[in-house]
Protein backbone atom coordinates (compact mmCIF):
# COMPACT_ATOMS: atom_id res chain seq x y z
CA UNK A 1 0.00 0.00 0.00
CA UNK A 2 0.86 2.98 -0.88
CA UNK A 3 2.49 5.28 1.89
CA UNK A 4 0.34 8.34 3.49
CA UNK A 5 -2.90 6.95 2.32
CA UNK A 6 -5.70 8.13 4.89
CA UNK A 7 -8.63 6.09 3.25
CA UNK A 8 -8.63 4.19 0.67
CA UNK A 9 -11.98 2.30 -0.79
CA UNK A 10 -11.43 -0.73 -3.00
CA UNK A 11 -14.40 -1.61 -5.50
CA UNK A 12 -16.85 -0.02 -2.47
CA UNK A 13 -20.37 -0.67 -3.50
CA UNK A 14 -23.83 -1.17 -2.25
CA UNK A 15 -27.27 -2.35 -4.01
CA UNK A 16 -30.67 -1.56 -2.97
CA UNK A 17 -32.44 -4.73 -4.51
CA UNK A 18 -31.32 -4.42 -8.28
CA UNK A 19 -30.88 -0.62 -7.80
CA UNK A 20 -27.08 -0.22 -7.51
CA UNK A 21 -26.57 2.79 -5.83
CA UNK A 22 -22.58 2.49 -6.20
CA UNK A 23 -20.28 -0.11 -7.56
CA UNK A 24 -16.46 -0.32 -7.57
CA UNK A 25 -15.50 3.23 -6.79
CA UNK A 26 -11.99 3.09 -6.08
CA UNK A 27 -10.68 6.12 -4.33
CA UNK A 28 -7.97 7.06 -2.50
CA UNK A 29 -7.41 10.33 -0.19
CA UNK A 30 -3.52 10.86 0.64
CA UNK A 31 -3.01 12.67 4.41
CA UNK A 32 -4.01 16.81 4.38
CA UNK A 33 -5.67 16.48 1.39
CA UNK A 34 -8.92 18.39 0.75
CA UNK A 35 -10.78 15.99 -1.57
CA UNK A 36 -14.20 17.04 -3.39
CA UNK A 37 -16.36 13.95 -4.22
CA UNK A 38 -18.98 15.28 -6.85
CA UNK A 39 -21.47 14.43 -9.30
CA UNK A 40 -24.47 15.20 -10.45
CA UNK A 41 -27.73 14.74 -8.57
CA UNK A 42 -28.47 11.32 -7.21
CA UNK A 43 -24.70 10.38 -8.50
CA UNK A 44 -24.41 8.31 -5.11
CA UNK A 45 -21.86 10.72 -3.35
CA UNK A 46 -24.07 10.96 -0.13
CA UNK A 47 -24.54 6.94 -0.61
CA UNK A 48 -20.93 6.97 -0.27
CA UNK A 49 -20.72 8.74 2.85
CA UNK A 50 -23.51 6.31 4.46
CA UNK A 51 -20.92 3.50 3.27
CA UNK A 52 -18.16 4.93 5.16
CA UNK A 53 -19.72 6.01 8.43
CA UNK A 54 -21.40 2.48 8.59
CA UNK A 55 -24.99 3.69 7.98
CA UNK A 56 -25.26 1.45 5.06
CA UNK A 57 -22.85 -1.77 4.92
CA UNK A 58 -21.03 -2.06 1.67
CA UNK A 59 -22.55 -5.00 -0.59
CA UNK A 60 -19.22 -4.74 -2.88
CA UNK A 61 -15.94 -4.12 -1.33
CA UNK A 62 -13.87 -2.80 1.28
CA UNK A 63 -12.54 0.17 2.22
CA UNK A 64 -9.46 1.14 5.06
CA UNK A 65 -8.75 4.26 7.43
CA UNK A 66 -5.17 4.73 7.82
CA UNK A 67 -4.14 0.98 6.82
CA UNK A 68 -6.91 -0.69 8.82
CA UNK A 69 -10.22 -1.98 7.56
CA UNK A 70 -13.30 -0.76 8.91
CA UNK A 71 -16.22 -2.97 6.87
CA UNK A 72 -19.02 -3.95 8.64
CA UNK A 73 -18.40 -2.04 12.06
CA UNK A 74 -20.94 -0.01 13.65
CA UNK A 75 -21.49 3.81 13.30
CA UNK A 76 -20.44 4.71 16.60
CA UNK A 77 -17.21 2.14 16.61
CA UNK A 78 -16.85 3.67 13.10
CA UNK A 79 -16.44 7.17 14.51
CA UNK A 80 -14.35 5.60 17.23
CA UNK A 81 -11.76 4.47 14.50
CA UNK A 82 -11.32 8.16 12.98
CA UNK A 83 -13.76 9.02 10.72
CA UNK A 84 -16.66 11.99 11.50
CA UNK A 85 -19.44 13.49 9.25
CA UNK A 86 -21.34 16.31 9.20
CA UNK A 87 -25.03 16.17 7.23
CA UNK A 88 -26.47 17.20 3.93
CA UNK A 89 -30.14 18.42 6.16
CA UNK A 90 -28.37 19.62 9.55
CA UNK A 91 -28.88 16.98 12.22
CA UNK A 92 -27.83 18.83 15.04
CA UNK A 93 -29.32 18.25 18.53
CA UNK A 94 -31.88 20.73 18.34
CA UNK A 95 -32.76 21.31 21.88
CA UNK A 96 -29.85 21.66 23.50
CA UNK A 97 -27.41 24.33 23.32
CA UNK A 98 -24.37 25.24 21.12
CA UNK A 99 -21.72 24.15 23.90
CA UNK A 100 -24.19 20.95 24.74
CA UNK A 101 -23.88 19.66 21.37
CA UNK A 102 -20.40 19.94 20.58
CA UNK A 103 -19.68 17.94 24.16
CA UNK A 104 -21.78 15.32 22.72
CA UNK A 105 -19.02 14.71 19.98
CA UNK A 106 -16.64 14.92 23.15
CA UNK A 107 -18.64 11.93 24.41
CA UNK A 108 -16.62 9.06 23.77
CA UNK A 109 -12.67 10.50 23.77
CA UNK A 110 -11.12 8.29 26.41
CA UNK A 111 -9.52 11.43 28.11
CA UNK A 112 -13.14 12.51 29.37
CA UNK A 113 -13.83 8.88 30.29
CA UNK A 114 -15.49 8.81 33.86
CA UNK A 115 -16.19 5.78 35.77
CA UNK A 116 -19.79 5.36 36.71
CA UNK A 117 -18.63 4.91 39.85
CA UNK A 118 -17.08 8.66 39.89
CA UNK A 119 -20.46 9.73 38.10
CA UNK A 120 -22.78 8.59 40.50
CA UNK A 121 -20.70 9.72 43.38
CA UNK A 122 -19.74 12.86 42.41
CA UNK A 123 -15.98 12.25 42.86
CA UNK A 124 -13.75 15.47 42.26
CA UNK A 125 -12.55 13.55 38.72
CA UNK A 126 -16.34 13.95 37.87
CA UNK A 127 -16.21 17.47 38.21
CA UNK A 128 -13.39 17.82 36.55
CA UNK A 129 -13.65 16.06 33.34
CA UNK A 130 -16.77 17.99 33.09
CA UNK A 131 -15.34 20.93 33.52
CA UNK A 132 -12.55 19.79 30.41
CA UNK A 133 -14.96 18.94 28.61
CA UNK A 134 -16.83 22.41 28.46
CA UNK A 135 -13.39 23.84 28.05
CA UNK A 136 -12.69 21.91 25.17
CA UNK A 137 -15.70 22.56 23.66
CA UNK A 138 -15.44 25.88 24.17
CA UNK A 139 -11.98 25.85 22.83
CA UNK A 140 -13.57 24.09 19.42
CA UNK A 141 -16.70 26.83 19.13
CA UNK A 142 -13.69 29.50 19.05
CA UNK A 143 -12.52 28.80 16.04
CA UNK A 144 -15.95 28.88 14.76
CA UNK A 145 -16.52 32.02 16.08
CA UNK A 146 -19.36 30.19 17.51
CA UNK A 147 -18.41 31.13 21.60
CA UNK A 148 -20.88 34.07 22.00
CA UNK A 149 -24.00 31.72 20.94
CA UNK A 150 -22.98 28.82 23.13
CA UNK A 151 -25.66 29.08 26.10
CA UNK A 152 -28.24 29.09 22.77
CA UNK A 153 -30.43 26.69 21.85
CA UNK A 154 -29.28 24.56 18.38
CA UNK A 155 -32.19 25.00 16.50
CA UNK A 156 -32.23 29.22 17.14
CA UNK A 157 -29.37 29.60 15.15
CA UNK A 158 -28.93 31.19 11.90
CA UNK A 159 -28.89 28.31 8.77
CA UNK A 160 -24.30 29.50 8.65
CA UNK A 161 -24.22 28.67 11.91
CA UNK A 162 -25.77 25.51 11.88
CA UNK A 163 -23.82 24.26 9.76
CA UNK A 164 -20.49 25.74 11.45
CA UNK A 165 -21.60 23.88 14.46
CA UNK A 166 -21.80 20.70 12.59
CA UNK A 167 -18.36 20.91 11.29
CA UNK A 168 -17.28 21.39 15.45
CA UNK A 169 -19.26 19.13 16.66
CA UNK A 170 -17.77 15.98 14.19
CA UNK A 171 -14.59 17.78 15.28
CA UNK A 172 -15.01 16.99 18.86
CA UNK A 173 -14.93 13.52 17.95
CA UNK A 174 -11.22 13.93 17.28
CA UNK A 175 -11.25 12.40 13.49
CA UNK A 176 -8.50 11.12 11.18
CA UNK A 177 -10.91 11.93 8.36
CA UNK A 178 -13.49 14.62 8.16
CA UNK A 179 -16.64 13.80 5.64
CA UNK A 180 -18.48 17.69 4.92
CA UNK A 181 -22.01 16.58 3.12
CA UNK A 182 -22.44 19.70 1.02
CA UNK A 183 -21.16 22.27 3.47
CA UNK A 184 -21.59 25.41 1.55
CA UNK A 185 -24.95 24.30 0.67
CA UNK A 186 -27.64 27.66 1.04
CA UNK A 187 -24.53 29.52 1.69
CA UNK A 188 -24.17 33.12 0.67
CA UNK A 189 -21.39 34.35 -1.41
CA UNK A 190 -19.51 35.88 1.65
CA UNK A 191 -20.64 32.69 3.66
CA UNK A 192 -18.83 30.58 1.56
CA UNK A 193 -15.57 32.39 1.02
CA UNK A 194 -15.23 32.20 4.82
CA UNK A 195 -16.05 28.27 4.68
CA UNK A 196 -13.30 28.01 2.26
CA UNK A 197 -10.76 29.69 5.22
CA UNK A 198 -12.41 27.69 7.93
CA UNK A 199 -11.62 24.61 6.46
CA UNK A 200 -8.28 24.95 5.12
CA UNK A 201 -7.70 26.28 8.70
CA UNK A 202 -8.96 22.51 9.82
CA UNK A 203 -7.09 21.29 8.05
CA UNK A 204 -3.51 22.84 8.73
CA UNK A 205 -4.53 23.36 12.52
CA UNK A 206 -5.95 19.96 13.22
CA UNK A 207 -3.93 18.12 10.80
CA UNK A 208 -6.89 16.76 9.14
CA UNK A 209 -7.85 15.13 6.54
CA UNK A 210 -11.11 16.17 4.62
CA UNK A 211 -13.35 14.52 1.87
CA UNK A 212 -16.70 16.73 0.65
CA UNK A 213 -19.37 16.64 -1.18
CA UNK A 214 -20.43 20.25 -2.87
CA UNK A 215 -21.94 20.90 -6.18
CA UNK A 216 -20.60 24.81 -6.44
CA UNK A 217 -17.93 24.16 -8.80
CA UNK A 218 -16.25 27.74 -7.64
CA UNK A 219 -16.05 26.04 -4.54
CA UNK A 220 -14.38 22.62 -5.62
CA UNK A 221 -11.92 24.23 -7.75
CA UNK A 222 -10.90 27.08 -5.10
CA UNK A 223 -10.54 24.08 -2.28
CA UNK A 224 -9.87 20.63 -3.65
CA UNK A 225 -6.84 19.09 -4.51
CA UNK A 226 -8.25 16.12 -6.01
CA UNK A 227 -11.88 15.04 -7.05
CA UNK A 228 -13.57 12.30 -8.06
CA UNK A 229 -16.63 12.52 -10.32
CA UNK A 230 -19.33 10.21 -9.84
CA UNK A 231 -22.23 9.35 -12.19
CA UNK A 232 -24.90 7.00 -11.68
CA UNK A 233 -23.22 5.50 -9.08
CA UNK A 234 -19.73 4.69 -10.85
CA UNK A 235 -16.39 6.45 -10.98
CA UNK A 236 -16.83 8.85 -14.29
CA UNK A 237 -13.47 10.37 -13.76
CA UNK A 238 -10.86 11.69 -11.11
CA UNK A 239 -7.13 13.40 -9.98
CA UNK A 240 -6.30 16.61 -10.05
CA UNK A 241 -9.27 19.11 -9.70
CA UNK A 242 -9.28 21.16 -12.69
CA UNK A 243 -7.83 18.60 -14.90
CA UNK A 244 -11.25 16.17 -14.07
CA UNK A 245 -13.82 19.27 -14.28
CA UNK A 246 -12.84 20.18 -18.26
CA UNK A 247 -13.31 16.28 -18.58
CA UNK A 248 -15.76 16.46 -21.67
CA UNK A 249 -17.44 12.94 -20.12
CA UNK A 250 -18.13 15.04 -16.53
CA UNK A 251 -18.98 18.53 -18.84
CA UNK A 252 -21.85 16.34 -20.63
CA UNK A 253 -22.96 14.24 -17.24
CA UNK A 254 -23.90 17.84 -15.32
CA UNK A 255 -25.12 19.52 -18.70
CA UNK A 256 -26.76 16.83 -19.98
CA UNK A 257 -26.27 15.77 -23.48
CA UNK B 1 -58.52 22.25 56.53
CA UNK B 2 -57.52 18.90 57.91
CA UNK B 3 -59.29 16.82 55.29
CA UNK B 4 -57.54 19.64 53.32
CA UNK B 5 -54.19 19.11 54.13
CA UNK B 6 -54.47 15.28 54.51
CA UNK B 7 -55.57 14.71 50.93
CA UNK B 8 -52.81 16.70 50.01
CA UNK B 9 -50.14 14.97 51.72
CA UNK B 10 -51.73 11.76 50.39
CA UNK B 11 -52.36 13.13 46.73
CA UNK B 12 -48.75 14.53 46.62
CA UNK B 13 -47.12 10.94 47.79
CA UNK B 14 -49.15 9.28 45.29
CA UNK B 15 -48.47 11.38 42.70
CA UNK B 16 -44.81 11.12 43.91
CA UNK B 17 -45.56 6.99 43.19
CA UNK B 18 -47.07 7.69 39.69
CA UNK B 19 -44.50 10.00 38.85
CA UNK B 20 -41.64 7.24 39.32
CA UNK B 21 -42.99 4.79 37.52
CA UNK B 22 -44.17 7.55 34.72
CA UNK B 23 -40.16 8.58 34.46
CA UNK B 24 -39.42 4.96 33.49
CA UNK B 25 -41.90 4.81 30.67
CA UNK B 26 -41.34 8.31 29.53
CA UNK B 27 -37.28 7.83 29.56
CA UNK B 28 -37.80 4.92 27.97
CA UNK B 29 -40.02 6.27 25.26
CA UNK B 30 -37.69 8.99 24.84
CA UNK B 31 -34.96 6.88 24.19
CA UNK B 32 -35.62 3.50 22.45
CA UNK B 33 -38.85 5.08 20.69
CA UNK B 34 -40.87 2.37 22.14
CA UNK B 35 -43.76 1.75 25.15
CA UNK B 36 -42.66 -0.91 27.31
CA UNK B 37 -45.69 -2.32 28.75
CA UNK B 38 -43.81 -4.39 30.93
CA UNK B 39 -42.58 -1.69 33.02
CA UNK B 40 -45.73 -1.93 35.22
CA UNK B 41 -45.14 -5.92 36.36
CA UNK B 42 -41.33 -4.57 37.39
CA UNK B 43 -42.88 -2.87 40.40
CA UNK B 44 -44.87 -6.23 41.25
CA UNK B 45 -41.34 -8.13 40.75
CA UNK B 46 -39.65 -5.96 43.00
CA UNK B 47 -42.64 -6.48 45.77
CA UNK B 48 -42.19 -9.67 45.43
CA UNK B 49 -38.10 -9.66 45.99
CA UNK B 50 -39.03 -7.33 49.38
CA UNK B 51 -41.19 -10.06 50.35
CA UNK B 52 -38.55 -12.75 49.77
CA UNK B 53 -35.74 -11.04 51.63
CA UNK B 54 -37.99 -9.63 54.28
CA UNK B 55 -37.14 -13.12 55.80
CA UNK B 56 -34.37 -11.71 56.67
CA UNK B 57 -36.10 -9.24 59.49
CA UNK B 58 -33.72 -6.63 57.26
CA UNK B 59 -36.07 -3.50 55.46
CA UNK B 60 -32.82 -2.04 54.28
CA UNK B 61 -31.34 -5.36 52.76
CA UNK B 62 -34.81 -5.93 51.26
CA UNK B 63 -34.76 -3.04 49.59
CA UNK B 64 -31.45 -3.28 47.94
CA UNK B 65 -31.96 -6.48 46.58
CA UNK B 66 -35.06 -5.60 45.30
CA UNK B 67 -33.53 -2.68 43.43
CA UNK B 68 -30.72 -4.61 42.03
CA UNK B 69 -32.82 -7.51 40.95
CA UNK B 70 -34.98 -5.23 38.76
CA UNK B 71 -32.00 -3.22 37.17
CA UNK B 72 -31.10 -6.60 36.17
CA UNK B 73 -34.34 -7.93 34.98
CA UNK B 74 -34.90 -4.81 33.13
CA UNK B 75 -31.73 -5.12 31.45
CA UNK B 76 -32.45 -8.86 30.34
CA UNK B 77 -35.90 -8.02 29.23
CA UNK B 78 -34.33 -5.40 26.90
CA UNK B 79 -31.32 -7.64 25.59
CA UNK B 80 -33.70 -10.72 25.22
CA UNK B 81 -37.29 -9.12 24.05
CA UNK B 82 -36.63 -5.78 22.79
CA UNK B 83 -33.27 -5.66 21.17
CA UNK B 84 -33.55 -8.14 18.58
CA UNK B 85 -37.24 -5.89 17.36
CA UNK B 86 -34.61 -2.65 17.41
CA UNK B 87 -36.02 -1.02 13.59
CA UNK B 88 -39.22 -3.83 13.78
CA UNK B 89 -42.35 -2.01 13.24
CA UNK B 90 -43.30 -0.46 16.92
CA UNK B 91 -46.60 -2.81 16.79
CA UNK B 92 -44.64 -5.95 16.96
CA UNK B 93 -42.41 -3.81 19.80
CA UNK B 94 -45.87 -3.13 21.45
CA UNK B 95 -47.23 -6.63 21.40
CA UNK B 96 -43.93 -8.01 22.88
CA UNK B 97 -44.05 -6.15 25.93
CA UNK B 98 -47.30 -7.07 26.22
CA UNK B 99 -46.64 -10.62 26.38
CA UNK B 100 -42.91 -9.67 28.69
CA UNK B 101 -46.19 -8.01 31.03
CA UNK B 102 -47.89 -10.79 31.49
CA UNK B 103 -45.13 -13.19 31.43
CA UNK B 104 -43.56 -11.98 34.50
CA UNK B 105 -47.41 -11.78 35.64
CA UNK B 106 -47.39 -15.61 34.99
CA UNK B 107 -44.30 -16.20 36.68
CA UNK B 108 -45.06 -14.42 40.03
CA UNK B 109 -47.93 -16.29 40.58
CA UNK B 110 -46.36 -20.07 39.61
CA UNK B 111 -43.81 -19.31 42.20
CA UNK B 112 -45.45 -17.32 44.32
CA UNK B 113 -49.41 -18.66 44.20
CA UNK B 114 -52.70 -16.87 42.87
CA UNK B 115 -53.21 -15.93 46.80
CA UNK B 116 -52.09 -12.37 48.51
CA UNK B 117 -49.45 -12.08 50.42
CA UNK B 118 -48.87 -10.16 53.23
CA UNK B 119 -45.41 -8.09 54.03
CA UNK B 120 -45.03 -5.22 56.25
CA UNK B 121 -41.98 -3.41 55.07
CA UNK B 122 -41.27 -1.28 58.00
CA UNK B 123 -43.96 0.17 60.22
CA UNK B 124 -43.62 4.20 60.70
CA UNK B 125 -46.88 4.34 62.21
CA UNK B 126 -48.50 8.07 62.08
CA UNK B 127 -48.00 11.02 63.72
CA UNK B 128 -50.30 14.12 64.53
CA UNK B 129 -49.86 17.75 62.87
CA UNK B 130 -51.87 20.74 63.32
CA UNK B 131 -54.66 18.49 63.97
CA UNK B 132 -54.36 16.07 60.98
CA UNK B 133 -53.29 12.31 61.58
CA UNK B 134 -51.35 11.15 58.57
CA UNK B 135 -48.86 8.16 58.24
CA UNK B 136 -45.40 8.65 58.19
CA UNK B 137 -44.79 6.12 55.37
CA UNK B 138 -46.74 8.50 52.99
CA UNK B 139 -44.19 11.57 54.09
CA UNK B 140 -41.34 9.52 53.76
CA UNK B 141 -42.61 8.36 49.69
CA UNK B 142 -43.29 12.18 49.35
CA UNK B 143 -39.52 12.94 50.44
CA UNK B 144 -37.64 9.70 48.56
CA UNK B 145 -39.43 10.83 45.26
CA UNK B 146 -38.63 14.38 45.20
CA UNK B 147 -34.91 13.02 46.07
CA UNK B 148 -34.78 10.84 43.40
CA UNK B 149 -36.31 12.88 40.77
CA UNK B 150 -33.89 15.75 41.64
CA UNK B 151 -30.88 13.48 41.65
CA UNK B 152 -32.45 11.73 38.05
CA UNK B 153 -32.46 15.59 36.56
CA UNK B 154 -29.05 16.39 37.85
CA UNK B 155 -27.97 13.47 36.39
CA UNK B 156 -29.65 14.02 33.01
CA UNK B 157 -28.80 17.35 32.72
CA UNK B 158 -24.81 17.60 34.53
CA UNK B 159 -23.18 14.11 33.66
CA UNK B 160 -21.90 13.19 30.18
CA UNK B 161 -23.89 9.69 30.21
CA UNK B 162 -27.09 12.04 30.73
CA UNK B 163 -25.94 14.41 28.40
CA UNK B 164 -25.51 11.41 25.67
CA UNK B 165 -29.12 10.05 26.52
CA UNK B 166 -30.63 13.51 25.42
CA UNK B 167 -28.82 13.49 22.23
CA UNK B 168 -29.95 9.92 21.83
CA UNK B 169 -33.53 11.03 22.10
CA UNK B 170 -32.82 13.88 19.77
CA UNK B 171 -31.79 12.33 17.20
CA UNK B 172 -30.15 8.51 17.59
CA UNK B 173 -29.03 8.44 14.12
CA UNK B 174 -26.66 11.61 14.76
CA UNK B 175 -26.10 10.46 17.87
CA UNK B 176 -24.44 7.48 17.00
CA UNK B 177 -22.17 8.81 14.01
CA UNK B 178 -20.69 11.33 17.03
CA UNK B 179 -19.68 7.93 18.23
CA UNK B 180 -22.15 7.18 21.06
CA UNK B 181 -22.91 3.39 22.25
CA UNK B 182 -26.77 3.60 21.37
CA UNK B 183 -27.37 0.34 22.86
CA UNK B 184 -25.69 1.44 25.42
CA UNK B 185 -27.34 4.23 26.29
CA UNK B 186 -30.50 2.12 26.14
CA UNK B 187 -29.45 -0.73 28.49
CA UNK B 188 -28.69 2.27 31.30
CA UNK B 189 -32.28 3.74 30.64
CA UNK B 190 -33.95 0.42 31.04
CA UNK B 191 -31.60 0.16 34.39
CA UNK B 192 -32.61 3.36 35.92
CA UNK B 193 -36.65 2.53 34.64
CA UNK B 194 -36.43 -0.50 36.47
CA UNK B 195 -34.54 0.85 39.61
CA UNK B 196 -37.36 3.55 39.91
CA UNK B 197 -40.11 0.85 39.18
CA UNK B 198 -38.69 -1.10 42.39
CA UNK B 199 -38.61 1.78 44.67
CA UNK B 200 -41.98 2.18 43.44
CA UNK B 201 -42.93 -1.52 44.53
CA UNK B 202 -41.76 -0.51 47.85
CA UNK B 203 -43.65 2.61 48.23
CA UNK B 204 -46.83 0.84 47.20
CA UNK B 205 -45.93 -1.88 49.94
CA UNK B 206 -45.69 0.41 52.67
CA UNK B 207 -49.06 2.13 52.19
CA UNK B 208 -51.26 -1.47 51.52
CA UNK B 209 -48.75 -4.17 53.03
CA UNK B 210 -50.71 -7.18 50.26
CA UNK B 211 -49.02 -8.03 47.37
CA UNK B 212 -50.30 -10.36 44.74
CA UNK B 213 -48.90 -10.98 40.81
CA UNK B 214 -51.45 -7.93 39.71
CA UNK B 215 -49.78 -5.36 41.91
CA UNK B 216 -48.03 -3.87 39.43
CA UNK B 217 -51.00 -3.67 36.54
CA UNK B 218 -53.33 -0.97 37.54
CA UNK B 219 -50.16 1.24 38.61
CA UNK B 220 -48.70 0.80 35.49
CA UNK B 221 -51.76 2.20 33.41
CA UNK B 222 -52.11 4.92 35.91
CA UNK B 223 -48.35 5.97 35.19
CA UNK B 224 -48.31 5.51 31.74
CA UNK B 225 -51.50 7.56 31.81
CA UNK B 226 -49.42 10.21 33.90
CA UNK B 227 -46.82 10.43 31.15
CA UNK B 228 -48.84 10.75 28.60
CA UNK B 229 -50.73 13.71 30.64
CA UNK B 230 -47.42 15.13 31.20
CA UNK B 231 -45.78 14.60 27.37
CA UNK B 232 -44.46 11.53 26.65
CA UNK B 233 -40.76 11.73 26.42
CA UNK B 234 -40.31 14.56 28.68
CA UNK B 235 -38.94 13.73 31.81
CA UNK B 236 -40.22 17.01 33.92
CA UNK B 237 -43.72 16.16 32.23
CA UNK B 238 -43.99 12.57 33.63
CA UNK B 239 -43.57 14.21 36.93
CA UNK B 240 -46.01 17.08 36.23
CA UNK B 241 -48.70 14.13 35.32
CA UNK B 242 -47.73 12.07 37.62
CA UNK B 243 -48.50 14.68 40.86
CA UNK B 244 -51.41 15.51 38.56
CA UNK B 245 -52.78 12.14 38.86
CA UNK B 246 -52.54 11.65 42.23
CA UNK B 247 -53.60 14.31 43.41
CA UNK B 248 -56.91 14.08 41.46
CA UNK B 249 -57.39 10.49 42.92
CA UNK B 250 -56.80 11.38 46.44
CA UNK B 251 -59.39 14.15 45.92
CA UNK B 252 -61.97 12.11 44.44
CA UNK B 253 -61.59 9.37 46.93
CA UNK B 254 -62.56 11.75 49.45
CA UNK B 255 -65.72 12.80 47.69
CA UNK B 256 -68.23 9.80 48.60
CA UNK B 257 -69.91 10.89 45.20
CA UNK B 258 -67.74 10.66 43.07
CA UNK B 259 -65.65 8.05 44.94
CA UNK B 260 -66.81 4.66 42.74
CA UNK B 261 -65.89 6.36 39.40
CA UNK B 262 -62.25 7.48 40.43
CA UNK B 263 -60.61 5.95 37.80
CA UNK B 264 -62.96 6.46 34.96
CA UNK B 265 -62.24 10.27 36.22
CA UNK B 266 -58.77 9.95 35.99
CA UNK B 267 -59.23 8.17 32.64
CA UNK B 268 -61.35 11.07 31.36
CA UNK B 269 -59.07 13.60 31.92
CA UNK B 270 -56.18 11.71 30.33
CA UNK B 271 -59.13 12.35 27.30
CA UNK B 272 -59.61 15.59 27.49
CA UNK B 273 -56.37 17.05 28.06
CA UNK B 274 -55.54 14.92 24.58
CA UNK B 275 -57.99 16.34 22.86
CA UNK B 276 -57.18 19.86 24.06
CA UNK B 277 -53.30 19.56 24.03
CA UNK B 278 -52.67 16.13 21.71
CA UNK B 279 -48.66 16.12 22.69
CA UNK B 280 -49.45 16.65 26.87
CA UNK B 281 -48.75 19.71 28.71
CA UNK B 282 -44.95 19.33 28.26
CA UNK B 283 -44.75 17.03 24.80
CA UNK B 284 -42.67 18.61 21.92
CA UNK B 285 -44.82 19.65 18.90
CA UNK B 286 -43.61 17.79 15.83
CA UNK B 287 -43.37 19.69 13.02
CA UNK B 288 -44.83 17.68 9.58
CA UNK B 289 -41.82 18.41 6.91
CA UNK B 290 -43.55 19.97 3.65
Amino acid sequence: MAENLILETRDLGISFGGLKAAQNVNIKIKKNQIYGLIGPNGAGKTTIFNLLTGVYKPTQGTFYLDGEELKGLAQDKINHKGIARTFQNIRLFNNMTVVRNVMVGLHDRPEFKCTVFETLFRLPRHFKVEKEMRAKAKELLRIFDLENDRNNLACNLPYGKQRKLEIARALATNPKLLLLDEPAAGMNPHETEDLVKTIRFIRDNFDMTILLIEHDMKFVQGLCDEVTVLNFGTVLAEGDTKTALSDPEVIKAYIGG
Amino acid sequence: MELILSTLINGLSLGGIYAMIALGYTMVYGIAKMLNFAHGDIIMVGGYVIYVFMATKNPLLAVVMAVIFCVLLGIVIEKVAYKPLRGASPLAVLITAIGVSYLLQSLAQIIFGSANKMVTVYDFGSISFLGVTVQVSALVTLACTIVVMLALTLFVKCTRVGRAMIAVSEDKGAAQLMGINVNGIITITFAIGSALAALAGLFYLLKAPTISSTLGAMPGIKAFTAAVIGGIGSIPGAMLGGILLGMVECISYKITAIAPYTDAIEFSILIIILLVRPTGFLGKKRREKV
